[in-house]
């Protein structure tokens, strides 16, 4: 009666202490992804989640990226792109992600297309406009008398 | 001609860029979201008042419903809180809270002493929920249709004005176009 009993607490204990191991085993794996500062170990991993961090709006705050906010939520989104570059996750997916989630505004600069054309194409026309309105004016003061030479006579200026 | 034309109409479209850009009432931090028109992302979470229960959404299709985002670290979830109560002794539709990044005793604590306006807080302690629904700050408040679409969302303290103002109509709306 005893025998039997002792040798299934014995597994039991056993199974407990692999239990425990495993447990152990999987939190430091976990755990090895990033280090004490939150830097990935993965250097490549660290390059992309700076860069990624850096193009990312904290919206709590606004005009601070999600790499330079203290804000709590600017954390958790840290956290959220490491999480998804250690799964893997291509840069565009976790922008995708953050987009589908915060909208278009969430990315310091957006992507060029139809309805973001006027804010990367303003620039170039304002270049245009400007380098226009240069011509012009040298256009027509080139046609002006020159009135910088040194007062000769009587009558000018 | 032009010389004059040209000045008064860079002047012009300056005052409308301003009248728009520096009108007073209109919050800048108040975002367009995303969500507006999609379904509603996913509640599965705990319940609050008794952490054996589940929270979820799925449950609620077929029925237009408010989500209320807010947390007792939050100091305009509190100035809301009347307005909440108030507009939940209507009995219009039913009100679930997400308890968002806070401590369970303390939001417990708060639904004791203030009153409690919700049907059922889902606890979403580390704010991943609150996250898929572009939650960035409390209080945050969603109107979502019977097809379990986000069609509305309000960014600031609720107050009745409010309510009577963007909510209703827009639930009437939803109840007109679902039945």
């Amino acid at each position: 009666m005893n025998r039997p009993a002792r040798g299934s607490s014995i597994i039991a204990v056993l199974a407990l202490v692999l239990a425990g191991v495993m447990g152990t085993f999987t939190a430091v794996a976990a755990d090895q992804a990033v280090d004490a500062n939150g830097q990935l170990q993965d250097q490549g991993l660290q390059k992309r989640f700076e860069r990624i961090t850096l193009e990312l709006r904290c919206l709590v705050c606004q005009n601070e990226s999600i790499a330079d906010s203290n804000a709590e939520l600017a954390v958790d989104l840290r956290q959220q792109v490491r999480e998804m570059l250690i799964a893997g996750k291509s840069n565009d997916a976790i922008f995708d992600f953050m987009t589908n989630r915060y909208g278009e505004f969430v990315r310091f600069s957006p992507p060029l297309e139809t309805k973001t054309l006027f804010i990367w194409g303003a620039p170039f026309v304002m270049l245009l406009l400007g380098g226009f309105i240069v011509y012009r004016v040298v256009r027509h003061r080139s046609g002006m008398p020159v009135d910088d030479e040194p007062a000769t006579g009587p009558g000018t200026n | 001609m032009w010389k004059f034309l040209l000045p008064f109409a860079a002047f012009v479209g300056l005052v409308v860029l301003f009248a728009f850009g520096l009108n007073p009432s209109r919050d800048i931090h108040a975002l367009p979201s995303p969500l507006i028109g999609k379904p509603a992302p996913e509640i599965a979470l705990s319940d609050l008042l008794d952490p054996s229960r589940a929270v979820s959404n799925a449950a609620l299709k077929g029925q237009v419903y408010v989500l209320n985002v807010w947390g007792t670290w939050c100091v305009a979830c509190r100035e809301e809180h009347e307005a909440l109560l108030a507009i939940s002794q209507q009995h219009i539709v039913p009100i679930i809270g997400l308890d968002w990044k806070d401590q369970r005793e303390r939001a417990q604590q708060w639904l004791q002493q203030l009153g409690n306006p919700y049907q059922a807080v889902a606890f979403d302690s580390d704010g991943r929920t609150g996250v898929n629904w572009g939650v960035y700050g409390a209080p945050e408040t969603y109107l979502v249709d019977q097809q379990g679409r986000v069609i509305y969302k309000f960014i600031s303290p609720m107050t009745q004005q409010v309510w009577e103002r963007e909510f209703l109509p827009r639930i009437a709306a939803a109840r007109r176009d679902g039945a």
